[in-house]
């Protein structure tokens, strides 16, 4: 574990919740992100799972800066980010980049392709000098999967799979160690997934990158990630490899997430013992006492209302789980 | 790398077959600006519009292109007489060339509606883009400002603002109206910059700009200006059109133009009396005002349908 | 109620013995500003009373458009049915006059949307606007109408029917919402049921509350369903029979176990491969080269020609693949479907 290239520790985020425009007030918090720790090594993939509203993109936002944390640390490669400012900050956010969800928002429509590839270089004169940026961009079109010669194009001639293929172009310019994905194939066509996954996990290879992986679709995190973290109102609620998360799941959220999942296998309709939560996510503004994910838990006792569990090993979880209650139940048998 | 050219390999036929979803026969780039254009190319009521424009400007710029009679030229003999020669619409009151003076009046009510709409987007686009860009306290301010001018009567303000202006009698007054006019008439380029510019900000390109460190100058240089000037653009064309309008109006009034300045705004008014014994002179230079707006609104019109993202 | 099954019963055409809604050879084009685009060239199914139908396809196959024209809310312009028959019972729904087709329509045929949250109309109460559906087309009393509606909700298992029948569509959550909406797609009894992505817009433990509730209605009244997805899981979990759909043609029908186990046109066989699979884990994904053509240029002979690892000379001109029969009730529009249903 000595190999660790981010590392954040009890990263919280509120949101403000104001009344009033010239003179605000402050009614409350948003606790969108609220106590999140977790260690990226070099690499791998972390994924990160959960569903809407649960605080992962702020996490992603947080993570690369577009977003200030309202306490916490994040350490990339020994510095912590939050302290940075100015030059140094700029020179820092080099190392960590970001594939925005949706490709058709993502890029700028007044702007070629060139341009828009070519932007980190502009923004950060010393990476590479003006004269070999042309050929940078087309490398990265390249490597990509692009054509070359269509950097003069605008991003409403192409397609969605296409355009998301830019946007990891633009990602990789700055030559980060680091890539955080949020939703990256989740507006994509099931067949131009396929694409960019491959893409992603060839790139990773190639170049050696680490990737915090943030979906709601399990399936494809499953496939990409070495390991990943479930998240619930603003915490992680389970940690660990993707064998132990997927066929192992201690939590009672993992195994209800999980066992909700449809599996393209009609042989197995009927079968799966699914576990259907009842009622919603609580707001974040106003989470439940003590173990967040109580009330909608079956396994509920009083304790769990009174003491809030740690992210921890426990005697039937091998891997961390934050539940008091916490034990394996077979999931899949791996294929 | 197998991975990779496998990759690339997968998405080379694409490169040669046709665009999907966007026209499949044009393969050239082509930027929004030149998508609109080609729409527009296709559209009836902008060539009309456009004609028109250039027409009346051309007018404006080179009047003697359309007729050699001297505006000023006036003789009390020939009042309100029909049409002879050069002069197809008749004399006026003073015995003035109805149809030269027509012509000459483009003049003045172009350059006071070109530089009045000029001097509000300046101040719209200001106003606009910093309440939209900065938010909080700053768009509280702004907009609370923008609210105040606009609730401000329009011709009880003029009245007052140009009648200040224009004391000084040499004066034709060509200046205090185009003040007025600019100082008066920004409000709804502002808001709708303000509302775009906010549209654009929150938009993920600006976030990815920022993410990469790009400063507040190139984001709103580079990302937000270019996304959000379409509508502001379209909304001073109209703007064009009601300052040539209003031009007349302050006119006629006569607090607008005034001295030997020729308008179509003071030739109505003059003409009104004289309804009943002469309508020609009230007819024509109204007719070429009614046109001009209509032209420039009809222009604005056009160009919007064809920026709207909402029918790309 | 009774009149207006009534009248019904004397619409030309109506066959008891023929099927609840049988779509033949329905095409549907938009005539738009780059020249038309073919979005349905061609869809067969029939539906019967109590059975699942999946149409599975990606963006732009048609099977939205293919609902639409069913429902007749299809715009016009810019799109036209050029060709084709949609039978409620044997009642051609496409020749009949509007107002005839619009009381069938309201009366037997329904229809729930991705999403909710501008399906419904968000100045009424949810309460106004189901009991406004009994009122109008059952002529229920303001107060009956009211009941019924809080049943209504009750049955699509909104906590605390009676009191949220007041709440307006944006206090409720997104599940919550599609319940309503369910709710209004049934206040009418319908037989045949569109579900439009219904779940796309979902949590996955919401999509199961949903796909739960769907399939308990639906079982409850021996509804026919038609369900609208691109996702390859929900089908498998719900579907009795199967239609692929690829650039606005039916590229394969059949029983979902068979479609599964036994895919026997490529690209129904090359989308099973592409995806990632939650019960185990493999390196690397088979992936669909290229893309969808556009509507407006789809290629002759088999649309899908150009990505396909199967394709031969025969594929790549006219006539395109007809419906091949696979099995008494499979078709697949392939020529070589012998070869892909035999590959392992």
């Amino acid at each position: 574990m000595s190999d660790v290239v981010l590392e954040t520790k009890g990263l919280v985020k509120h949101f403000p919740i104001t009344r009033g425009i010239v003179f605000q007030s402050k009614v409350g918090a948003v606790r969108a992100v609220d106590g999140v720790d977790l260690q990226l090594n070099r690499g791998e993939t972390l994924g990160v799972v959960g569903e809407s509203g649960c605080g992962k993109s702020t996490l992603a936002k947080l993570l690369v800066g577009l977003e200030k944390p309202t306490s916490g640390e994040i350490n990339v490669r020994g510095e912590d980010m939050v302290r940075l400012k100015g030059r140094d900050l700029r020179r820092a956010r080099r190392h960590i980049q970001m594939v925005l969800q949706d490709p058709y928002t993502s890029l700028n429509p007044r702007m070629t392709v060139g341009d828009i590839v070519g932007e980190p270089f502009e923004i950060h004169p010393d990476v590479t000098p003006r004269s070999g940026r042309t050929k940078a961009v087309q490398d990265l079109l390249d490597i990509v999967g692009l054509n070359p010669d269509h950097v003069n194009r605008y991003p409403h001639q192409f397609s969605g799979g296409q355009r998301q293929r830019i946007g990891i172009a633009r990602a990789l310019a700055l030559k980060p160690e680091i890539i955080v994905c949020d939703e990256p194939v989740s507006a994509l066509d099931v067949s131009i997934q396929a694409q960019v996954i491959n893409l992603l996990e060839g790139l990773q290879d190639e170049l050696g990158l680490s990737y915090i992986f943030i979906a709601h679709d399990l399936s494809v995190v499953r496939h990409i990630s070495d390991r990943v973290a479930v998240m619930y109102l603003g915490k992680i609620v389970e940690a660990g490899g993707d064998v132990a998360i997927y066929e192992q799941p201690t939590h009672p959220y993992t195994q209800a997430l999980l066992s909700a999942v449809p599996v393209p296998d009609p042989r197995l309709r009927g079968q799966r013992d699914q576990i259907v939560l009842e009622g919603d996510v609580p707001s974040p503004a106003n989470p439940p006492s003590g173990c967040r994910f109580r009330t909608r838990c079956w396994k509920a006792q009083d304790i769990c209302a009174q003491e809030e569990p740690k992210l921890e090993i426990r005697d039937r979880s091998g891997h961390p789980s934050a539940c008091h209650f916490a034990e394996a139940r077979e999931m899949f048998a791996s294929g | 790398m197998s991975d990779i050219q496998a990759a690339t390999a997968e998405e080379q036929p694409d490169a040669a077959a046709p665009e999907p979803r966007h026209n499949a026969k044009r393969d050239k780039p082509r930027s929004l600006a030149a998508d609109a254009w080609a729409d527009l190319r296709r559209n009836k009521i902008f060539w009309v519009a456009a004609v028109l424009v250039v027409i009346i400007v051309t007018m404006a710029i080179f009047p003697s292109l359309f007729t050699s009679a001297n505006p000023r030229a006036c003789t009390l003999s020939r009042q309100h007489s029909g049409p002879t020669g050069s002069a197809f619409f008749g004399y006026d009151f003073q015995g003035c060339d109805v149809y030269a003076r027509t012509i000459y009046g483009a003049r003045a009510s172009v350059e006071v509606g070109v530089l009045a709409t000029l001097l509000s987007g300046v101040i719209g686009l200001i106003f606009g883009l910093s309440a939209g860009y900065f938010g909080r306290w700053v768009d509280a301010v702004l907009s609370r400002f923008i609210d105040i001018v606009l609730g401000v009567p329009f011709l009880l303000a003029a009245i007052v603002l140009a009648k200040r202006l224009s004391q000084d009698p040499q004066n034709n007054g060509v200046v205090a109206v185009i003040v007025t006019l600019g100082v008066l008439g920004w409000t709804s380029a502002a808001r709708i910059m303000r509302s775009s510019v906010i549209a654009a900000k929150n938009q993920d390109y600006v976030a990815a700009a920022r993410m990469l460190g790009a400063g507040p100058a190139r984001l709103m240089m580079r990302h937000i200006l270019p996304n959000s000037i379409a509508s502001f653009i379209v909304v001073l064309t109209i703007l064009l059109g009601i300052n040539i309008a209003s031009e007349a109006t302050l006119s006629f009034l006569g607090i607008g133009l005034k001295g030997d300045a020729i308008s179509w705004g003071i030739a109505i008014s003059e003409a009104g009396p004289y309804v009943r014994v002469a309508p020609t002179p009230l007819i024509w230079p109204s007719v070429f005002l009614a046109v001009t707006v209509l032209a420039f609104i009809m222009l604005g019109d056009a160009v919007r349908d064809a920026f709207d993202p909402k029918l790309r | 109620m009774t009149d207006i099954k009534a009248e019904i019963d004397a619409l030309p055409g109506l066959d008891p013995q023929a099927p609840l809604l049988d779509v033949n050879d329905l095409h549907v084009e938009f005539r738009t500003r780059d020249g038309v685009a073919r979005a349905v060239n061609g869809a067969n199914f029939t539906l019967k009373p109590g059975e699942t139908l999946c149409i599975l396809g990606e963006s732009g196959c048609g099977k939205s458009v293919t609902a639409q024209a069913i429902m007749g809310i299809l715009d016009t312009p810019p799109g036209f049915i050029t060709e084709g028959q949609v039978r409620y019972r044997g009642i051609d729904l496409l020749k009949l006059p509007e107002a005839e087709r619009r009381k069938v329509r309201a009366n037997h045929i329904a229809m729930i949307f991705q999403d909710a949250l501008s399906a419904l109309n968000p100045v009424y109460s949810v309460g106004f606007q189901l009991g406004e559906l009994f009122r109008k087309h059952r002529g229920m009393s303001r107060g009956d109408a009211k009941k019924r509606s809080i049943e209504l909700l009750d049955q699509v298992r909104i906590p605390a029917a009676r009191s949220r029948v007041t709440d307006y569509p944006h206090q409720f959550s997104g599940g919550m919402r599609q319940r309503v909406m369910i709710a209004m797609a049934l206040a009418l009894d319908p037989e045949v049921l569109i579900a439009d992505e219904p779940t796309t817009a979902l949590d996955v433990t919401v999509q199961a509350q949903i796909m739960n509730l769907l399939a308990d209605l639906q079982n409850e009244r021996n509804m026919g369903l038609i369900l609208i997805t691109h996702d390859m899981g929900v089908v498998a979990d719900v579907a009795d029979r199967i239609s692929v759909m690829y650039a606005g043609k039916v590229v394969e029908e059949a029983p979902v176990y068979d479609i599964y186990a036994r895919p026997a046109h490529p690209y129904t066989r090359a989308l099973l491969e592409s995806i990632p699979r939650l019960d185990h884990k493999g390196r690397q994904l088979n992936v669909i080269r290229g893309l969808p053509p556009a509507l407006t240029a789809i290629p002759d002979g088999c649309a899908f020609h150009p990505r396909c690892s199967y394709a031969k000379d025969d594929c790549r001109q006219d006539p395109p693949p007809p419906p091949y029969a696979v099995q008494p009730n499979r078709t697949a529009r392939c020529h070589f479907w012998r070869e892909v249903v035999g590959d392992e």
